[in-house]
């Protein structure tokens, strides 16, 4: 156990005493956060709203007023059919095109069911997908009016169905993308840190030669991970800290559920990162190889994490491909438990996956880390 | 095998695909011996140390160091020597003392040690002004004789040298060559490898190492007899020549 603490203080010695590097490791982060948060908004305005009108009933015209009310949207116009409506998507005239079925306001009533058919211009994925949410919770909530209305003639108590909803990405009541978005850049940046620290870290003492005379020593492999995992941890946990503090005080993002149980999961986490990084660093011989194999990792961890696209709208082998993406995980339990207060139980399938993972990457890189070649 | 010796070697074999860079070399090496390690550039001779000192796996042959098998036991061979790379391998950015608790401390010795080890090494080596600052900021000749101090801080019977003196003015090589000999009369086993010729003359016995093979392998005198010349410079360039 002591040669493990002998390990630890040599490392921290070695961050504290790197004058070019602790600057990078605190401020670089705390300035992407302050930027990246206010930028990555998904806010979008004056989308240019048209609609086709079949039906022509009081109901249909409540619903295109609800659009009209939105501040989000300017409905330009109400187009005689399709197919016109096509072409002036087409020329770019108009990004979203509702089409209010022949029947809408009749369906409803008599069966409890009825198709909205959107159109989204999906040349911008990422707009469109903001559209689509815009869309969706206007609908959504022009929905619940009607099912109020209905309630008056038919007492039947099971829910109806009436409308059809595309599922809903990135639902924020209201509609505050900072708030969404901080929690998740938080979890970049504990994560490129520790992952870029960690990957390099084993490497570079191979390159200056230091790694072949701990190898003569009778050092054990874990004692030696150990050692070196445990001050990325703190960093990592130090890091989250002052990202929380910067999110409260800065941001004004609520912190609802438990700090406990958001500090406990990034420990596990940040395990499962390091344990990357190590073996990363087991496997290259400089740091220019390790860096470019972690930002490898680290851009598709990202891209496929949910915090930019959403998941569910991934293919479906993409899908599966983030079920071994951990950012994926910390992303959706720092939203969780930050945003919605979500307790230990709510998080399980998480937790467990990360542990699960956490065990493999640090028994792969202790299994990687050869002292004797 | 005589549990008397140190090393003993016995056909020992590297090769990193084709290329053969050690090739079944056989010797042994005495308790309390010196032992120069020669060849030139290229020869073989840190790829024969890094087996013996259990960091590479030998592709065939055996080896036996303080007793224990390379392979078998390389962390009891651990415990029992001292290793200096040829490449400086000390972190410039810690001071000499914490260098020397880092790695006292890795070697599990007790803080107790460390700190006694601590004082006497600096005493020795009159580097009170320099303790507390930077490796880096060392001259070589300095940063190497600390390297070799803490390859001893565990007190371990044999210690393999890889080239101490590369690169080091003859003063400083002298010195290093008086903290070498002290070791020795402690009863220590030194493997040493060396450029220099005058220093093969300082060892008990000296291997010359040509392209992974050991030609010669006795004491300097007993060489310079057998090979009709007056220093072991001649040695050397007579065997190196022989070969091309
Ligand atoms: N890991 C390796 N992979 C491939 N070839 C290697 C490896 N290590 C050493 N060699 C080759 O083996 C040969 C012997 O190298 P070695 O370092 O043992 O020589 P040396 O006698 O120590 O030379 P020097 O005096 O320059 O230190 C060289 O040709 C070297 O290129
Ligand atoms: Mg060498």
């Amino acid at each position: 156990m002591n040669i493990i603490r002998y390990i630890i203080q040599k490392e921290f010695r070695q961050i504290f005493r790197n004058k070019a590097m602790l600057p990078i490791i605190f401020m670089m982060p705390l300035i992407q956060l302050i930027i990246l948060s206010n930028a990555a908004t998904f806010e979008i305005k004056n989308i240019k709203f048209g609609y086709i009108d079949n039906d022509k009933t009081p109901y249909s015209r409540e619903l295109v007023e609800k659009f009209n009310a939105s501040t989000y949207f300017n409905v330009l116009s109400d187009y005689p059919s399709a197919k016109m409506a096509k072409s002036a998507m087409l020329n770019g005239d108009v990004d979203v095109i509702l089409e209010i079925p022949q029947y809408f306001d009749r369906n409803l009533v008599r069966e409890k069911k009825t198709d909205l058919s959107v159109t989204i211009n999906a040349i911008d994925g990422a707009a469109a997908g903001v559209e689509n949410v815009y869309v969706t919770q206007i609908i959504q909530q022009f929905n619940k009016n009607v099912q109020v209305d209905l309630m008056l003639y038919d007492t039947v108590n099971d829910r109806p169905q009436t409308i059809e909803t595309i599922p809903l990405f990135w639902y924020n009541e209201t509609l505050n993308y900072k708030t969404f978005m901080v929690p998740g850049i938080l979890v970049l940046l504990v994560t490129m840190i520790t992952l870029f620290l960690s990957g390099m870290n084993v490497v570079r003492e191979k390159e200056i030669g230091t790694l072949e005379q701990i190898n003569v020593t009778p050092i054990k492999k874990f004692q030696f991970i150990i050692g070196k995992l445990f001050p990325f941890l703190v960093l990592g946990l130090v890091l989250l800290t002052v990202g929380l503090i910067i999110a409260k005080l800065l941001f004004n993002v609520p912190i609802i559920g438990s700090i406990f149980l958001m500090y406990g999961y990034t420990v596990v986490y940040i395990l499962v990162i390091l344990g990357i990084g190590l073996f990363i660093s087991n496997y290259t011989d400089t740091q220019q190889q390790a860096m470019f194999i972690a930002w490898f990792f680290m851009v598709i961890f990202i891209l496929m994490s949910g915090l930019f696209t959403p998941i569910e709208s991934m293919p479906q082998w993409a899908q599966l491909l983030t079920e071994f993406n951990p950012i994926k995980y910390f992303v959706q339990v720092m939203r969780m438990v930050m945003l919605k207060g979500a307790g230990f139980t709510d998080i399980l399938p998480q937790l467990a996956k990360t542990l699960l993972y956490a065990v493999a990457m640090n028994g792969l890189a202790v299994m990687s880390y050869k002292k004797f070649t | 095998m005589k549990a008397a010796n140190a090393i003993q070697v016995k056909n020992l074999t590297k090769t990193f695909g084709e290329f053969t860079a050690v090739n079944n070399i056989s010797f042994h090496v005495g308790k309390g011996e010196v032992f120069g390690f020669l060849g030139a550039n290229g020869a073989g001779k840190t790829t024969a140390m890094k087996m013996l000192i259990g960091i590479l796996k030998p592709t065939s042959g055996k080896a036996q160091v303080a007793n224990y098998d390379i392979t078998s036991h390389a962390n009891d061979v651990k415990k029992n020597i001292g290793y200096m790379s040829q490449r400086f391998s000390l972190y410039n950015d810690l001071t000499i003392k914490e260098n020397i608790t880092f790695f006292g401390g890795i070697y599990g010795l007790k803080k107790a040690t460390i700190k006694t080890k601590t004082q006497a090494l600096i005493n020795d080596l009159g580097l009170h002004d320099e303790a507390n600052k930077l490796v880096g900021s060392l001259p070589l000749g300095w940063k190497q004789k600390v390297a070799f101090s803490v390859s001893l801080l565990h007190d371990p019977q044999i210690i393999f040298l890889d080239e101490p003196t590369g690169g080091v003015d003859p003063i400083t090589r002298r010195q290093f060559w008086e903290m070498i000999y002290r070791e020795a009369h402690k009863g220590k086993t030194i493997f040493v490898t060396t450029h220099y010729m005058d220093e093969a003359e300082y060892c008990d016995r000296v291997s010359i190492m040509v392209e992974g093979k050991i030609e010669a392998l006795d004491s300097p005198k007993n060489l310079k007899t057998q090979y009709k010349v007056d220093s072991m410079n001649q040695v050397f360039l007579k065997l190196a020549r022989n070969i091309e």
